[in-house]
């Protein structure tokens, strides 16, 4: 376990130093930081004045290391547009995306695993059809075309949940802005959070139902039927536990895939969180806020994917954590 | 002896592919996919021919005709599907989309698929370190999706050359980066099969003969792969089709003078609460259509291929 | 009463344009305690009986008629439910590979609780001392600690005593063992068999063995069971197989055996390969490898007949017995579907089987 840990924490940190070279290369590249402090009323003599007093005139190597210390702080350098620390403002907007997110997994997980399991019990029955006729056309949908669909129906025909913004929130433990404590923030999360667990949901449907096929011809479900057990418990003990294995790897594998639909579904629905802020600073051309945003959904990937493998070495018995990783 | 045994194993594969080919014919959904898809690649093909519009003409664009409805509703024959909010004719960019969303979406795969092909051979022929720094390396790729990838370097690259010469290289950039991104799923299977073939007797025999690597590599071991290579192929379209979409759909891909399928729905998605649907829903029919035909092909080359895809 | 009668049991293969024959009219009967075997080449249909005692048999297959009863109650037309309640508790079965047959993600103690609980009241810590029991009579060192285990860390013949340990967890009456030492080396292979006689002997538990190897088979079974192509064409006591075989399959079984060939020699196969499901040839299935064959048994399938010892399905055996025509043995030339019945009430008569 704790050799695991260890492990991992290398690779995390080889990882997040890639991933600060980026953001550094970013930042320091993109557009002329004097020009954005200072305007253009400025002569070269001052500016070149201000850029030997902000180092950029030092080698590149010891701009990053410079870049990389304030970094270890917190400091991510400051907004143009906000005019504050980058990383408070992606901080402010980390509950929303978060939120979302959390909501969209556990909609996958409580629709994508029975529908797999019924579709791979009994597959030539129409539901089992059904199912996969539907998941492969939602295989075929892309994101952003569910997305506006859902408002279409469910904000213009039918009136029946918002469709942009977070509605109403509360600050919990005096730091997180939740949306889940108030019946508005629910309704405006419906839609947002629907569009995305609906595009990642085929994929795990099919996956859940193909890999619990295989499992249901092994061996020690035929040896389980003859021990005379109930069909529910062969099917969700038995099977659904071997099955969730390799979803489990596919699942910290499409931690990237649901960062990138973070970013289309709040941006359709301008829900305040940091895949929308992204794109605004895009827009705006924001370099410190776009390589703050980098290091901090690093981060957060790195996170996921230890934990992911931690979860994975949980429930498989045959993994030691010890001989695990890298 | 060594020239019978070769004669055998093309008969027997190309006997293979016709069993095959007879019980393609015999699913209909899977004819009518292929039908469909041929479609779409006949209409890209020949869309300056059959669009009714020249949609590099400046006239093209024309804000009188903004917004008219297709002719079924509104019985201008003038505009078979109506036009845009630029009035734009919706059926000329519709054609000029798909073809540019086809175009980037085969040659990005394209792309993944060298790439894929010669790493996965070189990783599983001379194995060793290389083999574990070349995996190691396509395991990192792939946790990152490819999608998350695209989008942080089209923005990247957006901010970095600014909007205007953007424009011109959107194109090359989106098969750039979309192939780029997903070389490992080919990687990973080639290397599967070079792995299984290179116990085979007829690669030791190859190499005694003195045949170079490179020959062994490409002439005997390559075609093994055909099949899930297929499956890999078909499917990586679709995603890729799908990925450029979603770049487009963000103002990260191609821009409006030069609409893919996605950039239109893009520009769509704002004239469909204002009544306008068919700018964003045509479009959009367009899009899933192509992408549904192009997984269930996958689907069916998977069924009865049944070749050892990587699932992760 | 017999513990276990199988009457004119078929089974088919419901395939997409034909109906395959995988079992046909299958015949025998099981005693309390007793222990049988069935042996023969992989494909006669060995397992598929066994699956088909407790109705397991995967898909495309079914019981086309017969009938299977247990205590007088017939097994053949009951629903899964109630079916639930015969497995594991009244029939167990032991599996080929236990490398495959414990669920690898659960402790061995989670797979043996729930078999109890599942049939019976107990409350889980006396369904746990249960099992702990159970793992100490099949020979297990510090029963309690495999029981927290998993699979993965225990060797192939531990597993197989586990597995034994779990058929035994309910008291059946029958267990099914299914080339149950096949998998293990060969060394482990001595030990799990002499497990298995002690354990079914000291719990009055019927066996059924079924095995490819017949020296497996004289170590273990009572009686032996031979079966060709879905067929049964031999049956009668082990001794009497081993020592005497009648049908020529039978004594081509025999001669394979590496003991039965002389140092030096090439072991005597018997030349060609079973017939498979779909080509099964007219008359007697072996007519194709069989060493006398003669032109009627490309006609027609000879009838199981008793010769005072065994049942044999052979015109030869069939010939010899008419040329002696002693009145001491017994044979009827109705070749309708009571026949094989009406042979064994004869044989079960004399008590001798």
């Amino acid at each position: 376990m704790f050799r695991f840990l260890i492990r991992r924490f290398i690779q995390a940190l080889i990882v997040m130093i890639v991933i600060s070279i980026i953001s550094f290369l970013v930042q320091g590249r993109l557009g002329d930081p004097v020009h954005q402090m200072v305007g253009q009323s400025v002569t070269l003599e001052e500016r070149k004045q201000i850029r030997d007093e902000l180092g950029l005139n030092d080698s590149l190597f010891d701009q990053y290391i410079r870049f990389a210390k304030k970094a270890v702080r917190g400091d991510l350098g400051v907004s143009y547009y906000y005019k504050e620390p980058a990383l408070d403002v992606i901080l402010r907007k980390l509950p929303a995306t978060l939120e979302l997110s959390f909501s969209a997994i556990v909609l996958i997980i409580i629709i994508a695993i029975p529908c797999g399991v019924i579709a791979a019990i009994k597959p030539k029955s129409i539901l089992a059809r059904t199912l996969m006729f539907f998941s492969t056309i939602g295989l075929s949908v892309p994101i952003f075309i569910i997305a506006i669909f859902l408002v279409y129906f469910f904000s213009v025909e039918w009136q029946i949940a918002p469709s942009f913004g977070r509605g109403e929130t509360e600050v919990i433990f005096s730091f997180w802005e939740t949306g889940f404590t108030t019946w508005d923030g629910i309704k405006h999360l419906f839609l947002p959070s629907l569009s995305l667990a609906l595009a990642l949901m085929p994929l795990f449907v099919r996956l859940i139902r193909s890999e619990m096929m295989e499992v249901l011809q092994s061996e020690y479900i035929k040896f389980a039927w003859a021990k005379g057990l109930s069909p529910m418990r062969i099917y969700f003990i038995h099977a659904l536990k071997n099955t969730l294995l390799p979803i489990i790897t596919v699942a910290g594998i499409q931690t990237g895939t649901l960062v990138a639909y973070t970013i289309l579904t709040e941006t359709i629905f301008q829900w305040p969180g940091m895949g929308f802020l992204f794109w605004d600073a895009i827009s705006r051309v924001d370099t410190p806020l776009i390589s703050a945003y980098l290091m901090v959904v690093g981060a957060m990937f790195v996170i996921t994917n230890t934990l992911v493998d931690l979860i994975y070495g949980l429930v498989n018995p045959t993994v030691r954590l010890s001989s695990h990783g890298l | 002896m060594k020239q019978t045994s070769k004669e055998f194993s093309i008969t027997s594969r190309s006997k293979h592919w016709v069993h095959l080919w007879h019980g393609f014919l015999s699913d209909k959904i899977a004819v009518m996919s292929l039908l469909i898809f041929a479609f779409y690649c006949l209409i890209s093909l020949a869309a300056p021919l059959i669009a009714p519009f020249d949609v590099r003409d400046p006239n093209f664009m024309d804000l009188e005709n903004s917004e008219i409805a297709p002719y079924w509703i509104d019985g201008d024959s003038r505009f078979l599907l109506g036009t845009d909010g630029q009035g734009r004719d919706l059926l000329s960019v519709i054609l000029y989309g798909t073809r540019l969303s086809l175009t980037i979406g085969i040659f990005a795969v394209l792309i993944q698929g060298v790439l894929g092909i010669c790493i996965g051979l070189m990783s599983g022929y001379f194995g060793g370190r290389l083999d574990n720094f070349l995996m190691r390396c396509a395991d990192v790729q792939l946790s990152f999706s490819n999608m998350m990838v695209a989008i942080i370097v089209m923005a990247l690259f957006q901010t970095i050359f600014g909007i205007a010469s953007y424009q011109h290289l959107a194109m090359y950039m989106l098969i750039l980066v979309i192939g780029l991104a997903e070389w490992p799923l080919f990687a990973r299977t080639v290397r599967a099969s070079v792995l299984s073939e290179k116990q085979k007797e007829y690669i030791d025999a190859a190499r005694i003969m003195g045949i170079g690597s490179g020959r062994i590599m490409f002439k005997h071991i390559l075609p093994n792969t055909v099949s899930p290579l297929l499956v890999i192929f078909t499917i990586q379209i679709a995603n890729a089709i799908i990925a450029e979409a979603a770049l487009s759909f963000l103002g990260l891909g191609m821009p409006v003078t030069q609409p893919s399928l996605g950039s239109l729905i893009s520009s769509g998605f704002n004239y469909m609460f204002a009544g306008a649907w068919w700018i964003c829903v045509i479009p959009s029919i367009t899009l899933i259509v192509l992408i549904l035909v192009m997984n269930l092909l996958g689907d069916w080359l998977r069924d009865h291929l049944n070749p050892k895809v990587y699932k992760d | 009463m017999d513990l276990l009668d199988v009457r004119n049991l078929n089974v088919n293969f419901q395939l997409k344009r034909e109906d395959l024959a995988a079992l046909i009219d299958i015949n025998f009967s099981l005693k309390h305690g007793e222990r049988i075997a069935f042996v023969g080449e992989s494909g006669a249909g060995k397992s598929i009986l066994g699956f088909s005692i407790v109705n397991l048999i995967s898909r495309p297959g079914y019981i086309k008629s017969g009938s299977i009863k247990l205590n007088g109650n017939e097994l053949s037309h009951l629903s899964n439910r109630q079916m639930r309640h015969i497995r594991g508790k009244r029939i167990a079965m032991i599996f080929q590979d236990p490398m495959m047959t414990l669920n690898p993600v659960l402790t061995v103690g989670e797979q043996m609780v729930e078999a109890i609980r599942s049939h019976t009241d107990l409350r889980k810590k006396e369904a746990k001392n249960l099992a702990i029991a159970k793992l100490a009579q099949v020979q297990i060192a510090s029963p309690e600690n495999r029981f927290n285990q998993y699979p993965h860390e225990l060797s192939g013949g531990m597993r197989q005593r586990v597995i034994i340990a779990i058929a035994l967890l309910l008291k059946p009456d029958i267990i099914i063992a299914d080339e149950p030492t096949t998998a293990l080396d060969v060394t482990i292979q001595a030990e799990i068999l002499e497990l298995l006689k002690h354990i079914c002997d000291d719990n009055n538990v019927a066996l059924i063995l079924i095995s490819h190897d017949l020296g497996v088979v004289s170590r273990v079974a009572e009686r032996t069971i031979v079966m060709y192509a879905g067929r049964i064409v031999e049956q009668g006591p082990t001794l009497e197989i081993i020592n005497d075989p009648q049908h020529p399959y039978t004594q081509g079984l025999l001669n394979a055996l590496p003991q039965m060939s002389l140092p030096g020699h090439r072991l005597n196969q018997i030349e060609g390969a079973m017939p498979s499901l779909n080509d099964r040839p007219k008359g007697c299935a072996f007519h194709t490898r069989c060493p006398y064959v003669m032109d009627k048994c490309k006609q027609k399938q000879p009838d199981s007949l008793y010769n005072g010892v065994s049942h044999v399905a052979c015109f030869m055996v069939e010939d010899m017995m008419k040329e002696i025509s002693d009145e001491s043995y017994d044979f009827d030339e109705g070749d309708g579907p009571d026949n094989g019945a009406y042979l064994l009430s004869i044989s079960q008569q004399k008590g001798d089987v």
